[in-house]
């Protein structure tokens, strides 16, 4: 703050933008730019089609330059769309880009209401507020901040798979971080991958040999992280491994402690309980890394202090079994993070009416995967629970738990496609055997989604248009005994059936992981109600996050299916890599400073900054704010209680200046005499 | 008369307190004597309004006003010796900012009066007399000051030049705002800028307190009786609320340094509008309660659990300053108390 502004002196021009109809429709912007030329300050006011436009923006330079304006007002949209678009013009006009302040009457007035009157007063308010914030603003310099060049991408599967690849490739170093011991996540457990039915496999599978080989990547599986520090383009992770019991750098992956180890347990994760698994395991044959991983507690050593087989009979020289081993922490520095933590499968037991766990031949979606996928627990046939029935009749439910006011209200995007899917793989397995699919709305957009449709339609798939009310076995005519019956509405009949069946197959919803409101705190950044991250713009800025070098892709934004999860992959890729490109970026200084005068080292402010920006100076007893450390969250300043600590662009003046702008039409006189 | 200066000091709504810390200032009152004439200063001397009244304005050289202005007789007052004071200054926490009377911003006049008059167990008044600003009797209509609503500062209702905070001052800053004055009036020396807060550092209290500061993290609230601090340790870290932080410094930290929380007697430091708000922010933001790990239902009760051990928040927060804060008043009868006096 180097020059002082003089509020009293300030020249301020006001643009009023129409935004075409979008805000001239509700909105008198001719009222409120006649207006707002009266208003103390102001040199010059106008209204104008498009602010945005460069017609708009040379306004604003040409009257800088002819009106010796000093500060720059504009009303329009939200100043996430256009606040930079509006600084650069004043920087082209000769003032620094903070000579200037957006009244968004938009998103915050025009958008909300039809009244014309209120909506022409609400904008003659936030003209006003800003106007009066816009003359206490001071010139402040951008700070450089420089990017380190590696990267953490959090979880292996097919969107951390794409997004690390891409940047692993493009030259960059990578740290690929997976909670379980291997990567490649729900995709490895699908069979075909709709609507052109590769196998999924055997499309994903070199994807995850090539993170495994890759010179670029750091893969670290089994791993979590644990801790987050610091900001854009120097961040610092601290990363669990949790202790695999294995050493990495002595086994080959050769798979006899497997074979030898003498304890089975059921295989919850990747074959969903439909077969077992050794207690010394690797997820599958593809696994990568091809380390096996002890599970610590189910093994008898570990439990009992006995047996040991899988050490002994290890052939590397040395042995490759460490029961002594520990979690080690890691911790290293990266410029940037994408997180594509993916997404769980609804539990459908939370839908009783259902029988998932009561019924045994209702099967979950993922199920299903595991038992048509030639190397799954059954090789390819279809089943029933006793492992040996072939079932003649299959009812595939839509829908459950997404677009359900109990559940979750949003649609999941992928059950349609993957419903559609199971049932081509029924007739396809099962010619004789009756498919029944019920939908409440067949939603198929993508290339080549809606002729997959078709294509079932072709296969004669009985489509009932209906959300299923309930399966049961109880059976009212004899026809149904041993059956599971389907009731649903077919709401194209106008009717309610009773659809008996010998295997049901639930859909479940996508949903946010069940830790996902952790991850977003240790990462910093949002979440919404259901879970999901927010992205910073739903449109135009998909992968970024709030949080500036934290970008989402893949399932953990949203349901999305494989094609989309790689494509944001890849987008959050290349904003990483633009920035490792650029090397050095640009932040707003809008950050805290201490009156290092005036500071009486009262340590409030110490232990609260997210950013550990605060030091305490012992000989001085004051404290100081650390500036390429301060992110300018404000928590400080609002905490320093004998007001020294200052927020550069949010000062008390430029805040209260607002406030009594806005409430201009309602604000006291001054109490004095 | 003499050629010397001349002094006045007259109270509003006040302890009296702040005329004893005139007379407490030791023997450098002789000074005072010596120095100036007293032109008007009711505690110490005889004067009546109509002395006043009589001066030509701009007369008296410094007033030093006490006390917050409550009724019509306060307010009327100040206007006068305004008028007839060359330097005004507001002199103790009630003229700076409202202090204890303000508090009653929080009620009304409504309220104030039947606890004085009548729902009160000390009260007996069968008749339920309260005071009228007129009252008809044999001998003619007798007449009261009106009792206002809203207790202001002495600056809102007549310029002020210069603050003297503190309930009251403490006798080494009065003795040396005087020292100023004077040297300003005899000698020519560059009085303060108008408006000033003198006989104060500008820096918070914990800079003159020797107690030991660290990071704080308080999971309870201690009123005085209920603990015996540690005499080496901050206040505020024991749980003792200490406005220490959020207040000007000047008066050499006395209360905590002898284990009493610092009230916040002298007021907010530069630049901060509203001492209560600034000190309710700071201990806000070193609750220890909880953990990231709760769900928002589970942290806010345990933050709540911390925050009911304060004992009247706004008693404790706005203690000085509630007629300069930003709440200024409590609503009365759906007024925000803006306009009436």
């Amino acid at each position: 703050m180097s020059e002082k502004v003089n509020p009293e002196q300030e020249r301020v021009g006001v643009y009023v933008c129409h935004c075409g109809s979008n805000i001239a429709k509700v909105v008198d912007v001719e009222d409120v730019a006649t207006w707002a030329a009266d208003l103390p300050n102001v040199e010059v006011s106008r209204d104008y089609k498009f602010m945005c436009s460069s017609l708009g923006q040379d306004l604003i330079e040409e009257d800088i330059k002819e009106k010796g304006l000093t500060k720059v007002v504009v009303a329009s949209c939200s100043p996430h769309m256009h606040e930079k678009t509006f600084r650069v013009a004043c920087e082209r006009g000769g003032l620094n880009p903070f000579m200037f302040e957006m009244a968004n009457i938009r998103e915050h007035d025009s958008w909300t209401t039809d009244d014309e009157v209120a909506a022409t007063s609400k904008a003659k308010a936030l003209t006003n507020a800003a106007i009066e914030r816009v003359v206490h603003h001071q010139p402040l310099e951008q700070l450089p901040v420089e990017i380190n060049p590696n990267t953490l991408v959090v979880g292996g599967g097919i969107a951390g798979i794409s997004a690390t690849l891409e940047l692993a490739n493009a030259g960059h170093h990578v740290y690929m971080v997976e909670r379980e011991p291997t990567i490649g996540g729900h995709m490895a457990q699908l069979d075909k991958t709709f609507p052109t039915l590769d196998c999924s496999a055997c499309i994903l599978t070199p994807k995850m040999v090539d993170v495994g080989q890759h010179p670029n990547i750091t893969l670290l599986t089994w791993s979590e992280v644990e801790k987050v520090d610091g900001f854009l383009g120097n961040f610092t992770v601290n990363v669990r491994k949790k202790a695999r019991y294995v050493n990495e750098e002595h086994c080959t992956g050769c798979g006899i402690c497997i074979e030898k180890c003498p304890f089975k347990v059921s295989d919850d994760i990747f074959e969903v309980g439909l077969s077992e698994r050794k207690v010394i395991y690797r997820p599958f044959p593809q696994a990568v890394p091809k380390y096996p991983v002890i599970d610590k507690e189910n093994c008898v050593y570990f439990q009992r202090g006995k047996c040991k087989a899988c050490q002994i009979f290890c052939p590397t020289e040395p042995n490759s079994i460490e029961f002594e081993q520990e979690d080690e922490i890691l911790s290293f520095d990266v410029g940037n993070i994408i997180l594509a933590t993916g997404y769980d499968l609804f539990d459908v037991k939370k839908i009783p009416q259902y029988g998932y766990g009561r019924l045994a031949n209702v099967f979950t979606s993922l199920e299903f995967e595991r038992m048509v996928n030639a190397s799954g627990p059954t090789e390819g046939s279809i089943v029933l629970r006793d492992m040996e029935s072939t079932p003649k009749s299959v009812a595939i439910v839509h829908c459950v738990g997404s677009r359900d006011e109990n559940y979750h209200k949003y649609c999941s995007k992928v059950c349609c496609m993957y419903s559609l899917k199971f049932a081509h793989l029924v007739h396809e397995r099962i010619p004789e055997a009756e498919v029944y699919n019920c939908y409440i709305d067949m939603r198929t957009p993508g290339k080549g989604y809606e002729e997959f449709y078709n294509r079932l339609l072709e296969e004669e798939t009985n489509f009932i248009r209906g959300k299923v009310a309930e399966v049961t076995d109880a059976a009212r005519i004899p026809e149904e005994e041993g059956k599971l019956i389907v009731q649903v509405e077919d709401t194209l009949i106008g009717r309610q059936r009773r659809v008996p069946v010998d295997m049901v197959i639930l859909s479940p919803a996508m949903e946010a992981r069940a830790d996902s409101k952790e991850i977003s705190q240790l990462f910093k950044m949002g979440c919404d109600f259901d879970g999901f991250f927010v992205e910073r713009h739903p449109k135009l800025d998909p992968v970024a996050t709030m949080t500036d070098g934290i970008y989402i892709a893949g399932a953990c934004q949203g349901p999305k299916d494989v094609p989309d999860s790689v494509a944001q992959g890849a987008a959050a890729a290349a904003r990483v890599a633009g920035l490792i490109n650029l090397g050095t970026v640009m932040m707003e200084p809008v950050r805290a400073s201490i009156n290092q005068d005036e500071c009486s080292g009262c340590k409030i402010c110490n232990n609260m900054c997210p950013y550990n920006a605060i030091i305490f100076h012992e000989d001085r007893e004051v404290s100081e704010v650390i500036t390429a450390l301060c992110q300018g969250c404000g928590t400080c300043v609002a905490a320093c209680p004998s007001g020294v600590i200052t927020g550069a662009h949010f000062t008390n003046d430029q805040l209260f200046s607002q406030i009594e702008g806005i409430l201009w039409d309602v604000r006291p006189e001054k109490v004095t005499a | 008369m003499s050629e010397k200066p001349k002094l006045a000091m007259y109270w509003g709504s006040a302890c009296g307190g702040c005329e004893i810390s005139v007379l407490n200032i030791h023997e450098h009152i002789l000074a005072v004597d010596e120095i100036f004439d007293i032109a008007f200063f009711p505690c110490i001397a005889d004067f009546k309004v109509h002395h006043v009244e009589s001066y030509d304005d701009g007369y008296i050289d410094v007033c030093l006003w006490n006390g917050a202005i409550r009724n019509s007789e306060n307010e009327e007052m100040a206007h006068l010796l305004r008028k007839k004071s060359k330097v005004m200054v507001a002199y103790g926490s009630c003229a700076y900012e409202g202090c204890i009377p303000a508090l009653s911003n929080l009620t009304s006049k409504e309220a104030t009066f039947n606890t004085v008059y009548h729902d009160n167990q000390s009260i007996d008044n069968p008749e339920g007399i309260v005071p009228l600003t007129e009252v008809e009797v044999a001998e003619g209509t007798l007449t009261l000051p009106e009792f206002y609503n809203t207790v202001k500062s002495l600056d809102q209702v007549v310029d002020v030049d210069y603050y003297l905070p503190g309930c009251p001052p403490e006798p080494p800053q009065i003795w040396a705002v005087l020292q100023v004055i004077v040297a300003g009036l005899l000698e020519g020396a560059p009085l303060p800028p108008a408006g000033s807060v003198v006989g104060v550092t500008n820096v918070a209290v914990c800079e003159e307190c020797e107690r030991v500061k660290s990071e704080k993290n308080i999971e309870k609230f201690y009123r005085p009786y209920q603990i015996n601090p540690d005499p080496e340790q901050c206040l505020l870290e024991q749980g003792v609320v200490c406005m220490g932080l959020a207040t000007n410094g000047g008066c050499g930290a006395l209360c905590p340094q002898v284990g009493m929380g610092c009230r916040g007697c002298y007021g907010p430091l530069p630049g901060v509008e509203d001492q209560g708000a600034k000190m309710l922010s700071a201990v806000a933001s070193v609750i220890g309660a909880g953990d990231h790990s709760m769900e928002e239902a589970e942290l806010e009760e345990k933050i709540q659990a911390v925050v009911d051990t304060i004992a009247d928040p706004a008693g404790t927060f706005y203690r000085f300053s509630m007629s300069h804060s930003m709440l200024r008043r409590a609503k009365v009868n759906g007024s925000n108390g803006k306009g009436e006096a």
